[in-house]
């Protein structure tokens, strides 16, 4: 058959996906500006709340347990929080996102959730009052295959207990 | 029984030495399958009497038949061999059992041939089977077998194990079974079962009912053992179940989460995780005498270990060096030695029954592989590419994976699914396993009869 019709469609092809592409990333590109940084979801959107002004949960970058700058401010409320509630128990639960191994992530949940807990400790929160508990990828809170969704899902999550 | 199977290894035994020097039809195994052999699987002949015996005793019209087609569909599957059509089949079952006639099978191309007999004895299902050669005109093989009607379909799978080994020199994987994770209903509330099936998926069976959360199912290599992570009362513990008797109990008695078990190559310890502090190490109990010993003891996450097959050496996954890679040790955690160097991220290796791969997962940007290594971390293999898939386990002769994968997901959360794959060493026959729910983490089972 004819190369240059070939040819021509297959440009066309190519131009049409540049375009839709071009548009997907613009898309999301301001999408998750405001919700993401760094790889660090900041929005609120799952967040739910221990007390008013105390949010219940903190977020991680892919594959990291460090927590950012918002996550210890985070944390800082909590503890200020269980400390003026001295009965209340909390069980940390850690997640990782779906992009990783099962038994990996699950290492990965409890060393986030470790990590949220001896920040809680340092300010001032007794480690008899706080479980880990890590469910890896096994328990998302947002279903998507998406960065954005991915970015919510990484997190360590107080839970109280009693 | 016992009576008769001794019988059958005579058989086997005086056949070998008279086919050995004369056999043409021949499989190879090492290569892709281009050219699967043809072969030709009668439909086994019953008597009248058999046949109305097992029609009350398992509702199954046509046994002779359905056992060949059994084999056939695990010979098809192995991706090695070509069933042919039985429309084509020019001679009646019982006669060519007796003796074919080869012309009518070289004719319609077939190069192996497969008869048999089935009759009710004592209420026992006794099948007998031939393999023959077509073009060589010689019989290759002939075994009997008897047991209880109800494992019809073993008998099929058993067949099927020494016909591969009669033509590729090597053990089969057929009369096997697959213990997985069963898994049902939305990404963020899944419900997750063991669940347990033959080989070629069928007989499936629930062990767990989904209260708790289970992951991870390995069998013992040695018997009907099981190990797995189970969520039972909100405690991520490894257990250890009994398929036979449904008896499980927490392993050990560890103050944190323990997971990634299996068992070693002599089935008489678990290795495995234990997560505390933040930081995962791998450790082993011994089943008999619950001593515990710790083996690796390092700030990084050390997880899903596995046995060499002589017990000698371990391969684990760890992030020491800033991401996950492969490692191996010996197995009092010594002489710890990085083999993968790969771009990307590495892990759950897994070692080859055969001793000379390992096969693991890679990321690498954002698609998922599988693939083997050899045990120094050369010769690096990637079977197959995915946008999610995981944790490959051994078919027990070392030439077939069975992994999971997964589908992505729209921003609603749809699309979704989670299935069984098998691929073969080569990197050819890449099949879905057909499973009654969606599944993920499948191990393979020992071959149950020799």
């Amino acid at each position: 058959m004819n190369l240059s019709k070939i040819l021509k469609n297959t440009f066309l092809v190519i131009l049409l996906s540049m375009v839709v592409s071009a548009c997907a990333t613009k898309k999301t590109a301001t999408n998750l500006d405001s919700q993401i940084q760094g790889d660090v979801y900041t929005g609120t959107d799952t967040v739910e709340y221990l007390a008013k002004g105390v949010p219940d949960r903190v977020f991680f970058a892919t594959n990291e347990t460090i927590l950012t700058t918002m996550s210890r401010d985070t944390l800082r409320k909590q503890a200020a929080w269980l400390r003026e509630n001295p009965s209340v128990n909390v069980v940390l639960e850690g997640h990782a996102d779906e992009r990783g191994t099962r038994e990996y992530n699950l290492a990965l949940g409890e060393r986030r959730a470790n990590a949220a807990k001896d920040y809680l400790m340092t300010y001032g929160v007794s480690a008899d009052r706080i479980s880990v508990i890590s469910y890896g990828k096994e328990r998302p809170v947002d279903s998507g295959s998406n960065p954005l969704s991915w970015s919510k899902n990484r997190r360590s999550v107080t839970v109280k207990a009693n | 029984m016992k009576k008769f199977r001794l019988i059958s290894n005579i058989i086997l035994i005086i056949f070998i030495s008279i086919s050995k020097s004369y056999s043409l039809v021949e499989v190879d195994i090492t290569r892709g399958n281009l050219n699967p052999l043809p072969i030709a699987v009668s439909p086994l002949f019953q008597d009248n009497n058999s046949n109305t015996f097992f029609e009350n005793e398992l509702e199954i019209r046509d046994l002779g038949s359905e056992i060949s087609k059994v084999i056939e569909n695990n010979l098809k599957l192995s991706g090695l061999f070509n069933p042919l059509s039985k429309d084509a089949f020019l001679q009646k079952p019982d006669i060519a059992h007796l003796k074919p006639r080869f012309e009518d099978w070289a004719l319609i191309k077939s190069q192996a041939l497969i008869t048999g007999k089935v009759t009710a004895v004592n209420e026992k299902l006794k099948v007998e089977f031939r393999l023959w050669d077509v073009l060589a005109g010689r019989e290759m093989l002939a075994l009997a077998f008897t047991t209880v009607p109800s494992n019809w379909r073993r008998v099929g799978h058993i067949i099927t194990d020494k016909v591969y080994q009669r033509l590729t020199g090597e053990k089969g994987y057929f009369d096997t079974r697959i213990i997985y994770v069963s898994e049902e209903g939305p990404k963020t509330q899944r419900i997750k079962k063991l669940a347990i099936m033959d080989q070629d998926g069928f007989n499936t069976k629930y062990l767990t009912l989904g209260n708790e959360l289970v992951l991870t199912p390995r069998f013992n290599p040695t018997n009907q053992m099981v190990t797995y992570l189970s969520y039972f009362r909100n405690l991520p513990r490894v257990y250890l179940l009994d398929i036979e008797t449904g008896i499980q109990e927490v392993v050990g008695d560890f103050p944190g989460m323990t997971f990634a078990p299996r068992f070693s190559p002599d089935g008489k310890k678990i290795i495995m995780s234990f997560a505390k502090d933040g930081n995962s190490d791998i450790y082993t109990m011994d089943i008999e005498n619950r001593i515990v010993e710790r083996i690796t003891n390092h700030p990084s996450i050390d997880t899903s270990p596995s046995y060499s097959p002589d017990g000698k050496f371990i391969t684990f996954n760890s992030d020491r060096s800033g991401y996950q890679q492969i490692y191996v040790m010996k197995s009092d955690g010594s002489d710890v030695k990085r083999i993968s160097f790969g771009k990307g991220l590495y892990g759950t290796p897994v070692w080859s029954p055969r001793g000379d791969l390992i096969a693991f997962t890679k990321l690498h940007k954002g698609k998922f592989y599988i693939g083997v290594m050899r045990v120094d971390g050369k010769g690096e293999r990637l079977l197959t590419e995915n946008y999610y898939q995981e944790a490959p386990s051994w078919a027990p002769n070392g030439r077939v994976l069975i992994f999971y994968r997964e589908t992505k997901s729209n921003d609603k959360g749809e699309g979704f699914t989670a299935k069984l794959w098998s691929i073969d060493l080569t990197g050819y026959n890449e099949r879905m396993v057909n499973t009654e729910t969606d599944a993920s983490d499948p191990s393979w089972s020992s071959l149950l009869s020799n």
